[in-house]
């Protein structure tokens, strides 16, 4: 009697744990390897690391030689120019479609996962298909001059000035069908009563979509930005496949300046402030985001 | 994405019709372009590439370039081919994909059906960690994984990739689970069904549709990872870098050809469980995770 009456009070203790005791691997994990990591890299910006990381603070040392670098202006100044750009146009290609896409189109289901299946792909496949379809020699211009287009010419991939719309153009191709489908979800979400009423009313296609659907799909146009802007402060991948941050230093970004710093120029210091701005960068766009999501949702 | 088309009340004539089908088309040829330009000129011996047009299907058929892209071709400096790079890919991805799927699954059950004080802070906190530029772990992982002797393993790759991939496996079944009647979880709890119990007999048998999403996430994003493969791969290199190693090569001809077959071999597993079963992603990514 007196086991039967303690028993359950010894399961429910135990039963009150499991669940902490479950999730705590990958807290452990996430204390150590993001946030502990995280706090290890700050306090390396603040060190005087050069190859090995070295536990000798400088101050501001590294942060006030990095914003003297002309290399890190430039993947600042790419960084801006290249994620307008695919942001803008990846949003623009997206919205465009998947409005055409919800007119009832013959097709639908064939042209979905054409516009998708370049998501699935590594940018290292991505970049060495454009790389050398840009490719001056034997690519694009090369096939216009056979069919008789002379004069056609085409080789940013080669100039210093051009070769960044290059990653656009790559970055855009890859992600555009992924964000045509977030706004494709949301449009199909709209009530159709609404557009039907506003019909009635008189209202043309034109003004229907720019007043009542695309005010709308707000919440997917956050999404989108969201997701576009942590993307283009991440890329690295892209640039090492399509252009190896060159001609020249033409198409470094924020990433390749910090792996090229750390790893090969044995300036680790200077090297994790840029991971640290990269990461400071993303943080101002994820968190307030992030803190709405979750606030909305309990 | 709603599988039942809807009644869009928009009417269009026929010239916006036809300018409508005509955008789409150019659409899906922009999109098509890269492929089949990869494939063929894969198919291609490679004079047909330098002499001949991009664009153009091969005249002499060949297989001879995905041979050697497989099993003989110079990677950094052996002629080894991009097999056993695929294999380490394997290798890699399978346990990490099954590993973070299953942590995730009891993360998203815990922080959802056996809640406490502060599960609110450490799921943010989780899902911060899906968006971080991973060049601020690069150093310390570098670091920790030389101490731990995993440096250049393939263990070392699963280690990494487990533990930047909880945060999406989290998000994606918390999500989930947090739309599953919670009254169903308390008359089992009721009834004296313990954690494990319920997780067996109650979600896992729903969880089918998430486990689709987490399990096409996370093999595509392992699999196409490149930066930490490229940092920490040392002699157990994935894919993504043995392809890059193949096509950025200074040394003799470039091999347009056999660089066209290596990319799409690096691409095919990706595609393949795309197409067989990129439609459930895509509907499971919407219902669950992103508001439209």
């Amino acid at each position: 009697m007196a086991q039967a009456a303690r028993e359950p009070d010894f399961r429910t203790r135990l039963q009150e744990w499991i669940p902490k005791l479950v999730l705590s691997p990958s807290v452990a994990a996430m204390v150590v390897f993001v946030y502990g990591f995280i706090a290890f890299t700050v306090y390396l910006s603040f060190s005087d690391s050069r190859m090995l990381p070295s536990y000798d603070l400088v101050g501001f040392g590294n942060y006030a030689k990095l914003w003297g670098l002309s290399a890190w202006w430039t993947a600042i100044v790419n960084l801006g120019i290249f994620a307008s750009l695919y942001i803008v146009t990846c949003t623009a290609i997206g919205l465009v479609l998947a409005i055409f896409l919800d007119q009832k189109i013959r097709g639908e289901g064939m042209l979905r996962p054409i516009y998708l299946y370049p998501m699935a792909l590594s940018f290292i496949v991505t970049g060495t298909a454009w790389k050398w379809i840009m490719d001056p020699g034997i690519g694009i211009e090369n096939s216009m001059h056979l069919w008789g287009w002379t004069s056609f010419e085409f080789d940013w991939i080669k100039d210093r000035n051009m070769a960044i719309y290059t990653v656009v153009i790559a970055a855009v191709w890859q992600t555009s069908g992924f964000v045509m489908a977030m706004f494709l979800a949301g449009l199909r979400g709209i009530d159709n009563e609404i557009l039907k009423a506003a019909q009635i009313d008189g209202a043309s296609s034109w003004s229907l979509y720019r007043r009542i659907v695309i005010p709308l799909l707000r919440p997917a146009f956050l999404s989108a930005f969201v997701i576009l802007a942590h993307l283009a402060v991440k890329s690295y991948d892209l640039i090492v496949a399509l252009t190896g941050g060159g001609p020249g230093r033409a198409t470094e970004l924020p990433a390749t300046f910090m792996y090229s710093y750390t790893f090969t120029r044995n300036s680790m210091g200077i090297g994790a402030a840029s991971a640290v701005i990269m990461l400071m960068t993303i943080a101002a766009i994820m968190t307030p985001y992030l803190y709405a999501e979750l606030k909305e949702k309990t | 994405m709603a599988p039942a088309q809807q009644d869009t009340a928009v009417h269009t004539g026929r010239i916006a019709r036809t300018f409508i089908y005509v955008v789409l088309l150019v659409f899906a040829l922009f999109y098509l372009l890269p492929f089949f330009v990869m494939l063929v000129n894969s198919l291609k011996p490679l004079s047909e590439i330098t002499d001949g047009n991009m664009m153009a299907l091969p005249r002499a058929w060949t297989l001879e370039p995905w041979r050697q892209a497989w099993s003989s071709a110079q990677i950094g400096v052996q002629p080894t081919g991009l097999k056993p790079y695929f294999v380490n890919s394997l290798l890699m991805v399978v346990p990490a994909v099954a590993i973070t799927t299953v942590l995730g699954a009891l993360n998203g059950y815990v922080l959802t059906k056996w809640t406490f004080p502060g599960h609110r802070i450490i799921f943010g906190l989780l899902l911060f960690t899906c968006f971080i530029p991973f060049q601020i772990v690069l150093i310390p992982m570098a670091t920790v994984l030389g101490k731990l002797g995993l440096a250049g393993s393939i263990p070392g790759l699963i280690l990494v990739h487990c533990v930047y991939g909880i945060g999406f496996s989290t998000l994606y079944y918390r999500n989930y689970y947090a739309a599953f009647p919670t009254e169903l979880v308390r008359a089992a709890m009721i009834d004296g069904a313990g954690f494990f119990r319920i997780f067996f007999r109650i979600m896992l048998p729903v969880s089918g549709p998430i486990t689709v999403v987490s399990v096409i996430w996370l093999f595509t994003n392992i699999w196409n990872d490149f930066l930490f493969g490229a940092s920490f791969g040392g002699q157990s290199q994935p894919m993504t870098v043995a392809l890059n190693n193949l096509v950025q090569s200074s040394t003799g001809v470039k091999e347009y050809n056999v660089h066209f077959a290596g990319a799409i071999l690096a691409a095919l597993p990706t595609l393949v469980v795309y197409i067989v079963a990129g439609r459930y992603f895509v509907r499971g990514l919407m219902a669950g995770s992103v508001k439209g």
